[in-house]
């Protein structure tokens, strides 16, 4: 592998960029291919799969042969509330490999001494999500129950194809969501996505016991989802 | 970007290394047949110390894989392995789970 290759695909990883690395497996030459770069004419086709499938593979091409290794970003939680089950919920998604970023305006939960070595940011979720948008590799749990906290982000995460949106609540409340989330302008469709009551159903119960069911219920989102859709919207 | 993802990550790690001034290889799944333990573009990264990161198995062919990176280190050469259950008498180490794994090995150069 070419040396500046590596450093152009991971500075392209560390941006969450999707990022192909092209291998020519007869000479072992490699070459760099960024989402929404340019890409020779010969490659587009196969190369536009492989962004989409996420699957690395070889492939020939004019009687040459290539391995396509695909870097998608890695998986994201941004989690509304700095709650119990947050607290628990963003130690273990950070072991099993998913940045974790929390988000809270209510600085009496977002405390550095709850939340230690955690992403969390004390603000309103309209204004961080300015600064840092939601993407389709991003999943949002809104765990706080309050809806002029959690309602916003829900929306925006079902609009930018995120491709797991969980809130917490009985079927009563979430029932109650749906109305007000439908007056918003989002369709029966986007909002059957959400993920309410929140969690597979293995009758958790305490704080670390939800957070099981909202991380296993995250993964099998994650590796279910419909690779031919870029938004994974169709899982 | 937190460490999180990125914290045991083979590439990232390579680019530290090279950076340092260590020589490296890098070793890739490029193929896989029945149950591999690692899915198609899992790394190896080995240095010249025999150091190492990531995995192309579940740790049933490492061992052999880094003896090769090492001549690869060596001598600048890519090289194209093959490891399973079917090819006892090539490699005297396979693959418990049954499956084939086709491992590209090359210098970071």
């Amino acid at each position: 592998m070419d040396a500046a290759n590596l450093e152009q695909l991971n500075a392209a990883r560390r941006a969450r960029k999707a990022v192909i690395l092209v291998t020519n497996l007869e000479h072992g030459t490699d070459r760099v291919i960024v989402e929404g770069g340019p890409v020779d004419s010969a490659l587009s086709d196969t190369v536009a799969a492989a962004f989409r499938s996420g699957k690395s593979g070889i492939c020939e091409i004019d009687g040459g042969r290539y391995f396509l290794n695909v870097h998608r970003p890695p998986a994201h939680i941004v989690i509304i509330g700095a709650v119990h089950i947050s607290q628990v919920l963003a130690q273990m998604a950070a072991l099993a490999g998913f940045d974790v970023h929390i988000i809270d305006p209510r600085t009496a939960f977002a405390t550095p001494e709850r939340f230690a070595g955690i992403d969390l940011t004390a603000d309103w979720p309209a204004d961080v999500l300015k600064d840092r948008p939601l993407d389709s590799y991003t999943a949002v749990v809104a765990v706080t129950h309050d809806p002029k906290i959690d309602d916003l982000p829900i929306a925006e995460a079902l609009r930018k194809g995120c491709f797991y949106v969980g809130a917490l609540g009985s079927r009563k409340t979430h029932v109650s969501r749906l109305e007000r989330l439908k007056k918003e302008g989002l369709s029966e469709g986007e909002l059957s996505r959400i993920k309410g009551p929140i969690g597979l159903d293995i009758g958790a119960s305490s704080p670390a016991e939800i957070a099981v069911a909202i991380l296993a219920q995250i993964i099998q989102s994650l590796r279910s989802r419909d690779v031919a859709s870029p938004k994974g919207d169709k899982a | 970007m937190s460490e999180t993802s990125f914290g045991l990550d083979p590439l990232m790690t390579a680019e530290e290394w090279m950076k340092s001034g260590r020589n490296v290889a890098i070793a890739t799944v490029i193929e896989t047949w029945g149950s591999a333990p690692r899915p198609v573009g899992s790394h190896l990264v080995i240095d010249d110390d025999g150091n190492f990161e990531g995995s192309v198995s579940g740790g049933c062919v490492e061992g052999a894989v880094i003896a090769e990176a090492m001549d690869v280190i060596g001598d600048g050469k890519a090289r194209m392995l093959e490891f399973g259950v079917a090819d006892e008498t090539a490699w005297r180490v396979g693959l418990s789970c049954g499956g084939r794994i086709r491992v590209f090995v090359e210098r970071l150069t």
